[in-house]
């Protein structure tokens, strides 16, 4: 009997596989990994104490930069917590751009999320490229409302900062004919794949009971088949006019997390749809003080982003600095589990599990 | 449902160590970089000339740049755009992103740099192999941008390594990426072969 | 999401009802007792931890958390307050594995100790850094 003794393996922050610069430190067995200890702050550039020291109303483009890539389902807890705290209203135009846009960018995340993660399996680069060619897509149109193609500084307490131009709804319409069929592509590429089911069927599972425990939220939370969705347990902006399901796997592993993040691109899809046939006239800003405060108090605001629930917690003093901003991370809480998906597993499914969970740097450090 | 306790108290003294590191790489940063070329002698830099050999080297070097993965923040998915088919970085023969320094000879810093990441960054240059380049991409990357005068962050890359081009926006849409290195490969093809750092 | 009966709540807890009415405010000595209470009872089941924060006051430190029902869709926010000087609170973590990294966190920014935490270590930060970042008083720059 060969006599092996465990010895530790460093990953990250610099490798191509962690998408961005997050650090693992594992004790490995072998191949096996029989411990881990995620190392955080690579990219903590103490946001939220810089957002003590801006007006409310600059701190809109620092909440862009939590997580780049779904800016705008960034910008809307910190707005409804403002909205709930100072008691402004929003006009219902402004509510429907706000779901149409924050579902598009909900589209975007998850592209580059199932993207990435078939480039962790090897799949190196051109699954991710057809994902960036619909992606493309969507930030044309981003950019044709907010000029910005990643960071938009859309939102605003009281609306939002542009309306829709003329050639938006077209060309939303158009994108939203050919966006099933894309998906269609990839589900014929991907789900039956022999290689993606033999490297994700069963890997890194996660049960419901671990998942609650560890605070996880968003797609890792409904792939392993908890039923929990903020647009539905507490309905911000008008998700409570439209309908929508919420998809949810089965066992909690990696394959069920990649089939929940199809079945919400189709559901947000569905949602957009809903929403342009809703979309009421009217203005799109009701109007605020240009130095603005809000009473003392302070709010609570979550809303379901791309990652997870993102939720905002703000403390007023009553001047034109928030007193204290903070914010609940989905994609930190996430990794709260992440010892539980990886103990046990191989290396090379280790970067699986951990793209299957779909972090964003910006977001775990802040 | 009990959570076990974990026992992580053996790395504590690796993370000291790190931790010393980032330190005194703060305190190296106030101080002005030495000139490497204080050693040439003025009659020397004046009498040599290679200008043929440099036309050939500097016409290899700037046609296939190949940039190491120095994703930090937001910009890495505009680098990322850039390199995918709509902007196609492959027309510059520079599509391969190499994840080893070793392979590389530029970097593109893609992102706010924070005290605790720059001895990785760092390192990374240091590791690259002659001649090399530094695109600062985006304006965490020149000044610190919106994060200035955060406790955690490094007011721009060329505290910690030098910058050839510097490439403002917040993140710089693709089209301004491929022009950063346009002007980079005309500075390339400028440069002297024999020109070190 | 709603809110549970707080006056039952705060009576079975023996804790005092929030003056803006969103949640209990109990004693740093009781928190762990009472998370244990809204975890365990059957008909609570507040088995999600949402949320850890700390806020800096200017008389003591103010740690907030928010425990969501997934059954009954209840949120309940739970307040405790310790004093500036050698502040600590016991840690939930042995209940709930999302309050690890949460804890750190707040010991890292805040520098509140969370007693019988397995791992108590900045976490944001790197060993040597100086001070509190989140702290009304500190005093630092790049």
């Amino acid at each position: 009997m060969l006599k092996t003794e465990p010895f530790i393996l460093n990953i990250g922050p610099q490798h191509p596989s962690t998408h961005g610069v997050f650090r693992l430190r594992a004790t490995m067995d072998g191949e096996i990994m029989t411990d881990v200890e995620p190392v955080f702050g690579y990219l903590h550039r103490g946001l939220e104490k810089l957002m003590e020291g801006r007006t409310y109303k600059e701190n809109i483009p620092l909440t862009d930069r939590l997580d780049y890539v779904s800016a705008i389902n960034n910008n809307w807890p910190y707005v409804l917590a403002l909205e709930e705290l100072a008691g402004i209203s929003v006009p219902a135009r402004a509510e429907y751009i706000r779901v149409i846009m924050g579902e598009l960018q909900r589209i975007a995340s998850h592209l580059l999320a199932i993207g990435s993660l078939m480039n962790d399996m090897g799949a190196f680069y051109t699954p991710f490229m057809y994902m960036f060619r619909e992606r493309e897509k969507i930030l044309d149109l981003f950019s044709m409302v907010t000029g910005q193609r990643l960071l938009y500084n859309f939102m605003r307490f009281g609306g939002v900062s542009h309306d829709f131009p003329a050639e938006f709804l077209p060309a939303l319409d158009k994108l939203l004919r050919t966006l099933p069929g894309f998906l269609d592509e990839y589900d014929a590429l991907l789900a039956e794949n022999e290689v993606l089911l033999g490297r994700t069927k069963g890997v890194g599972r996660l049960s419901a009971e671990m998942a609650i425990n560890a605070s996880v939220s968003g797609p890792v939370l409904r792939g392993s088949g908890v039923r929990w969705d903020i647009r539905k347990a507490s309905p911000y902006s008008v998700y409570d006019h439209l309908e929508f399901d919420i998809p949810v796997g089965t066992i909690g592993d990696t394959y069920d997390r990649y089939r929940v993040r199809m079945a919400e691109m189709r559901e947000s899809i569905h949602l957009i749809r809903q929403a342009t046939q809703q979309l009421p006239a009217g203005k799109t800003m009701n109007n605020v003080p240009l130095r603005f405060r809000p009473p003392r108090g302070e709010a609570y605001a979550q809303v379901e982003a791309p990652r997870g629930a993102l939720g905002c917690y703000l403390v007023s003093d009553g001047s034109e600095t928030p007193y204290r901003c903070h914010f609940r991370a989905p994609a930190f809480l996430n990794l709260s589990a992440l010892k539980e998906m990886l103990i046990g597993q191989k290396l090379s499914d280790a970067i699986i599990i951990f793209g299957s969970i779909d972090i964003s740097m910006g977001e775990v450090d802040r | 449902m009990e959570v076990a306790p974990s026992n992580h108290l053996r790395t504590f003294e690796l993370e000291r160590e790190e931790g010393a590191i980032i330190e005194s790489l703060r305190a190296l940063s106030r101080e002005r970089l030495p000139d490497p070329n204080a050693w040439l002698d003025g009659e020397l830099k004046r009498n040599v000339l290679t200008t043929t050999l440099d036309a050939a080297l500097n016409w290899a070097r700037a046609a296939s740049l190949w940039p190491n993965i120095c994703f930090t923040a937001c910009c890495t998915f505009e680098v990322i755009a850039t390199s995918s088919s709509r902007f196609d970085i492959a027309r510059f023969g520079m599509e391969v992103l190499r994840a080893s320094p070793r392979q590389a000879d530029l970097m593109i810093t893609a992102g706010t740099l924070t005290w605790k990441m720059a001895p990785q960054i760092r390192r990374l240059y240091d590791q690259m192999a002659e001649p090399k380049w530094v695109i600062g991409m985006g304006a965490c990357g020149i000044t610190g941008g919106i994060f200035r005068g955060s406790y955690s962050v490094v007011p721009g890359y060329n505290h910690i390594i030098p910058v050839d081009v510097y490439l403002p926006g917040c993140p710089p849409r693709p089209e301004s990426l491929l022009n950063a290195v346009e002007m980079l490969r005309k500075k390339i093809k400028r440069s002297s072969a024999r020109a070190s750092r | 999401m709603k809110l549970p009966a707080l006056p039952e709540l705060a009576c079975s807890l023996g804790a005092e009802i929030d003056p803006s009415g969103s949640g209990l405010i109990v004693q740093p000595e009781k928190l762990l007792e009472t998370a244990r209470h809204l975890k365990e009872t059957p008909g609570l089941d507040f088995t999600y931890l949402d949320m850890i924060t700390a806020v800096d006051y200017p008389d003591n430190f103010e740690i907030i958390y928010r425990f969501l029902s997934l059954k009954r869709n209840e949120a309940v926010i739970i307040r405790t307050r310790v004093d500036k000087e050698n502040a600590s609170v016991p840690s939930i973590s042995p209940l709930w594995r999302g309050a690890d990294y949460q804890e750190r966190e707040i010991y890292d920014l805040f520098g509140i100790a969370f007693a019988g935490h397995p791992n108590l270590r900045r976490i944001m930060l790197w060993e040597g850094f100086k001070g509190y970042p989140l702290r009304k008083d500190y005093q630092g720059n790049a």
